[in-house]
């Protein structure tokens, strides 16, 4: 493992994922990768027994990077192999569109071979035949890159039937979306990879684990976490558990972007960087030399944070006992448990930073008009609240502001979450939720037309 | 999208033999349910033909025997799917937040000024009068930490301003006054 100490901050990048990534001389052809060591976890995966890969990647405690955070060993743990007797089926979710996130893209167009192997590697562990790669529509480069990497992959036999001489046959291909924001949704994947409109399935019956692909039990990972896997394979399970903090293992790859000097996406071991670190040593600070305001920690579903906020954060200590602390929005270590801790999530990784100069109603009418217009249209609170909640702060933005509307706003959202299909309905009430409830004052001036007009975002 | 101010045109195309020998491998993909080429046979489709017509959804329907209406519900959910053709030149710009805070929405109004893009196409698409640039705003591109992103056909560019454009625009010119594409 190499420690690419690019920051001066008081920790260093831990790059696992993207160690060759951004390095001048490493490409995407296949002998760059077997230069550099690649497919070698397969062959030893391949020696191993599926359950015993399994029980690895239990024992890393890796959480799904695609946004939910889910314990990957957990979820590989749902189909039941002795009892089953239908195809299992593997999908690389590839779709990358929460607003803020843009890590999976630096994987597939400078690593492609790295996100085989760890799928390679998971579809042999889950005794999965077929596997796909449901790659976003408009990364038309992504998936030429990803097709001549599978082309590249069957040729030396790590594809294909009988691989390496193992008997384990596995195909594998990419499927395009075509610019659907909820595709990225597991279920609404299926249904959309099943030559259908991408309506999300309701849970239960439809656990992929249990009906997906085609009614089959059906693995659905993120990018992210199956590159993982090959690095779980190559160091152990127990050894991955090591880095980062306890039930934050491993690394995690952060994307920042909006008001800071230098944006960019950074690697670093579960909890080893705080916010205030990231946000201002690594990335310089707020551009032009203003004042922090607010940020979205997780992606731009996840709830807002406000600058100057403190959080009561529920956490064990080293004795393993649970303790209270108080924590500024700055000194929050990045992680799942203590974002979670602090009301919103750490999602996708995709950070979002807003400076003082910007207007809130603006800011987040700019994320409704996306929620308006990625709704699937399937369950009547999601597809009129969204549309409504934005039509709100349209108004509002114009200028025609009324009363009532902070809280309408208010009600609307409360009123979506938890009464749809899929986790879209929070995904568009969280941010109206949060920026009302803690910009309420900003709203409210919007709202009774006497606010001073700030710099607007769009 | 479809609708009833925008229904599919008719359409005159004639797939040829390596049109259809592609099709043919990529229905070879889905090895459990033909129904699963349905969307990647509309790109197919798309990216030869520019855009999706009557044509297109019956010839693919036929091809996976389904009904056209498997095929149309699809045109109306995906937004990449167009149903009519674009400019010759189409940029897309991203409208979603990190973007917008390093000014694409300012970039989108310049690209519109400076092709003449002021006709609307619906849905937001703006195109000159002469049909040979289109504007249009996209979400997210997942390239937010390099803003603003841009697109024009398949090609993608990080950081693009209007000096973006313009590059883009004599490249596109030069290669027209030498034959080129
Ligand atoms: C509205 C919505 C959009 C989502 N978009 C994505 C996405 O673009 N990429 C992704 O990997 N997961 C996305 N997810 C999460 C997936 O449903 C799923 O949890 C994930 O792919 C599981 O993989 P993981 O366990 O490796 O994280 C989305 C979820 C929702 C509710
Ligand atoms: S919550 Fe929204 S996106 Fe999800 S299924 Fe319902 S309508 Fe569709
Ligand atoms: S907001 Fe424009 S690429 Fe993400």
């Amino acid at each position: 493992m190499a420690e690419i100490g690019t920051a001066k901050g008081p920790a260093a990048e831990h790059r696992i994922i993207l160690r060759y990534a951004d390095e001048p001389d490493y490409t995407t052809d296949i002998d760059c990768y077997l230069r550099h060591g690649g497919y070698e976890q397969l062959r030893k995966a391949l020696s191993m027994e599926p359950a015993a890969i399994v029980a690895e990647v239990k024992a890393s405690g890796l959480r799904g990077r695609g946004g939910a955070g889910f314990p990957t060993g957990t979820k590989w743990g749902f189909i039941d192999h002795a009892k089953n007797q239908k195809p299992v089926y593997l999908l690389c979710n590839a779709d990358e569109s929460e607003p803020g996130t843009f890590k999976d893209r630096q994987i597939i167009y400078k690593d492609p071979h790295q996100l085989l192997e760890g799928m390679i590697i998971s579809s042999y562990a889950n005794r999965a035949h077929l596997a796909y790669i449901y790659i976003r529509g408009e990364m038309v480069r992504g998936a030429q890159i990803l097709e001549r990497a599978l082309a590249e992959a069957r040729a030396k036999n790590f594809l294909g039937e009988n691989i390496l001489g193992s008997g384990y046959d596995l195909d594998m291909f990419v499927f395009r979306g075509a610019g659907a924001y909820i595709c990225g949704e597991e279920t609404g994947l299926i249904e959309s990879l099943e030559g259908k409109r991408a309506y999300p399935r309701i849970k239960p019956p439809y656990f992929p684990a249990v009906l997906g692909l085609y009614l089959c039990p059906t693995i659905v990972n993120n990018v992210e976490t199956l590159c993982n896997v090959k690095h779980i394979v190559e160091m152990g399970g127990a050894a991955y558990a090591k880095i980062g903090t306890p039930n934050n293992t491993g690394t995690r790859i952060w994307c920042v972007s909006g008001d800071v000097r230098r944006p960019g996406y950074f690697e670093y071991d579960g909890g080893a960087i705080t916010m205030g670190e990231l946000l201002y040593d690594v990335c310089g600070g707020i551009r032009d030399g203003n004042r922090l305001k607010a940020v979205i920690p997780g992606g731009s579903s996840a709830k807002v944070l406000r600058a100057g906020e403190t959080y009561r954060i529920r956490r064990k200590n080293s004795q393993g006992t649970m303790e209270e602390v108080e924590m500024k929005l700055e000194d929050l270590p990045l992680d799942f448990d203590t974002i979670a801790a602090s009301g919103s999530m750490s999602g996708s990784g995709g950070i979002i930073v807003m400076d003082h100069t910007r207007d809130m109603v603006e800011c987040l009418n700019n994320l409704s008009a996306f929620y308006a217009h990625e709704s699937c249209g399937q369950c009547t609170p999601c597809r009129e609240g969204a549309l409504w909640m934005h039509k709100i702060l349209d108004r509002m933005a114009e200028g025609e502001g009324r009363p009532e509307d902070p809280q309408l706003l208010l009600d609307l959202a409360e009123q979506i979450a938890g009464r749809t299909i899929c986790a879209f309905g929070e995904a568009c009430s969280w941010p109206v939720e949060s920026f009302v409830a803690k910009f309420r004052e900003e709203f409210e001036a919007k709202a009774a037309k006497e606010h001073e007009r700030l710099q607007p975002a769009c | 999208m479809v609708g009833p101010d925008q229904p599919l045109l008719p359409g005159t195309e004639a797939p040829g033999t390596e049109f259809v020998r592609k099709a043919d491998e990529i229905v070879r993909q889905y090895p459990v349910s033909r129904r699963s080429a349905a969307l990647p046979l509309l790109h197919h489709w798309q990216q030869e033909f520019g855009f999706v017509s009557q044509r297109a959804v019956e010839w693919i329907s036929e091809r996976l025997g389904l009904k056209p209406i498997h095929i149309l519900e699809l045109v109306t959910f995906y937004p990449m799917l167009r149903v009519r053709p674009g400019g010759k030149i189409n940029f897309k710009v991203c409208r979603t937040l990190s973007c917008a805070l390093a000014g694409s929405h300012d970039l989108f109004a310049q690209i519109r000024e400076r092709c003449g893009a002021t006709a609307t196409a619906g849905h937001g698409m703006y195109v000159s009068p002469d049909g040979a640039y289109s504007v249009e705003f996209v979400e997210c591109l997942a390239a937010c930490g390099t803003p603003p992103a841009m697109m024009v056909e398949e090609e993608e560019f990080e950081r693009a301003t209007i000096d973006t454009v313009e590059r883009i625009l004599a490249k596109r010119q030069a290669s027209r006054a030498t034959g080129g594409a």
